[in-house]
């Protein structure tokens, strides 16, 4: 909770929510195309609820208890493709608000379960409109209930300021010779929070992000109009950008777990994939990737042990990332 | 001539081709080209001459934006993949 730092290492924790963060970070030598580029990667999966996402909710609720924009009991709504929603269900429990999460109807079964485990309620949104769709739905039903609090990942400020108060620093004393940073681009509050930090100490680290070639059945717009820049990404901080297909996220999800016994979500797949190009264009140096979360919650989906064009074909119409 | 793909967003905009092709050097040469044929998409990729913040545009698999912008080369075998700006999954 504020104020009380969390534990590291071996120590104990006041609270759940003080575990949250202080993940470790690895080597990845196998994976490292020559011994002067290293990579190393920060598993975020280590988190209480098995991502990065644990930052951002604990960031969000304590600062809107703080300022008294989220009353004691009030209920909390967000969209989420999964993973805020499970933190914030966690800490929502813990905390005493009833928690609504307006998510896809074609995300993975284990984060419904989960979610309905922590006592949250789930509001499906089309899939066919992925994330946007989402918010669409969530933003309707905060406008005719004032009585909703929602946080609003993709608006919040906390959400980079927690990476770049936490995750950056981080990064820094495990890797304080980091040269590049890869991540995944969802709301865009990890790479503006953590691109922020690094940019202020190691001026001429390269940022990138890692972003997925949206499946063919989830292009989620109805028109143009309604396109979507997260208002917390700052674009400024981002050194290169690069598109990455499902099969290529999944080719880099399995390396990860047989190459370096990594068990990681398909976002981390598409983060190594975006890493490994980096690395192989540098003569020297130190990249470090984010595994936004683990890979318990897809399971259920085969990823790592069904037929590469079949799940490519399915990921068309899912939302995985 | 390099391969176009378009979003289903923007389909209705070019007869509802998923994929295109186009000739040119650069980006704005390859757009150019694009909106010869198909005028109608003009209007919904660029504003006032420049790319649209609501489109993004990508030479294979690499934002053109962190790149030289329209002046990015494109070869005859490379892919120029337009798509909206959306938020991401993952959140």
């Amino acid at each position: 909770m504020s104020g009380v730092p969390a534990a590291a290492g071996t120590g104990s924790s006041p609270d759940l929510l003080a575990a949250i963060g202080n993940t470790p970070t690895v080597e990845l030598r196998h994976l490292a195309p020559s011994p002067k580029v290293r990579i190393f990667a920060k598993l975020e999966g280590a988190n209480p609820t098995g991502s990065l996402k644990d930052r951002i909710a604990r960031a969000m609720i304590e600062d809107a208890r703080a300022s008294g924009a989220l009353r004691p009991g009030q209920t909390i709504l967000e969209p989420s493709s999964g993973n805020t929603g499970i933190s914030l269900a966690m800490i929502g429990a813990l905390l005493g608000h009833p928690v609504r999460i307006v998510m896809p109807d074609n995300t993975t079964a284990e984060r419904s379960e989960l979610l309905r485990l922590y006592g949250a309620e789930i509001i499906s949104s089309p899939g066919a409109e992925g994330s946007n769709g989402a918010i669409r739905v969530a933003a309707d039903l905060a406008a005719a209930d004032p009585d909703l609090f929602m946080p609003y990942q993709y608006g919040n400020e906390a959400n980079p300021r927690a990476h770049e108060e936490g995750t950056g620093p981080e990064i820094v004393a495990a890797v304080p010779e980091v040269d590049a940073f890869v991540a995944g681009l969802g709301t865009g509050g990890t790479l503006t929070g953590v691109g922020r930090y690094l940019k202020r100490m190691r001026p001429g680290v390269r940022v990138i992000a890692a972003e997925p070639l949206p499946g063919e059945r989830v292009q989620g717009l109805r028109s143009l109009d309604e396109g979507f820049v997260p208002p917390v990404l700052d674009e400024s901080v981002l050194d290169d950008r690069y598109l990455v297909s499902y099969r290529d996220a999944l080719i880099g999800l399995r390396s990860l777990l047989h190459v370096e016994g990594l068990f990681a979500g398909l976002s981390s797949g598409a983060v190594l994939h975006v890493a490994l190009r980096v690395a192989a264009e540098m003569s020297a140096g130190n990249v470090v990737l984010l595994l936004a979360d683990g890979g318990w919650k897809y399971l259920s989906a085969g990823l790592w042990t069904r037929d590469l064009d079949e799940l490519d074909d399915e990921l068309q119409g899912s939302i995985l990332w | 001539m390099s391969t176009i793909r378009i979003p289903p967003v923007l389909r209705e905009t070019v007869g509802g081709s998923r994929v295109l092709s186009a000739s040119g050097g650069t980006v704005a040469e390859v757009l150019a080209d694009l909106f010869a044929s198909h005028p109608a998409l003009r209007d919904r990729v660029t504003e006032d001459g420049e790319l649209s913040p609501f489109v993004n545009v990508y030479v294979n698999d690499r934002d053109v934006r962190y790149r030289d912008g329209l002046a990015t080369p494109v070869g005859e075998e490379d892919t120029v993949i337009l798509l909206p700006a959306m938020a991401g999954g993952f959140g």
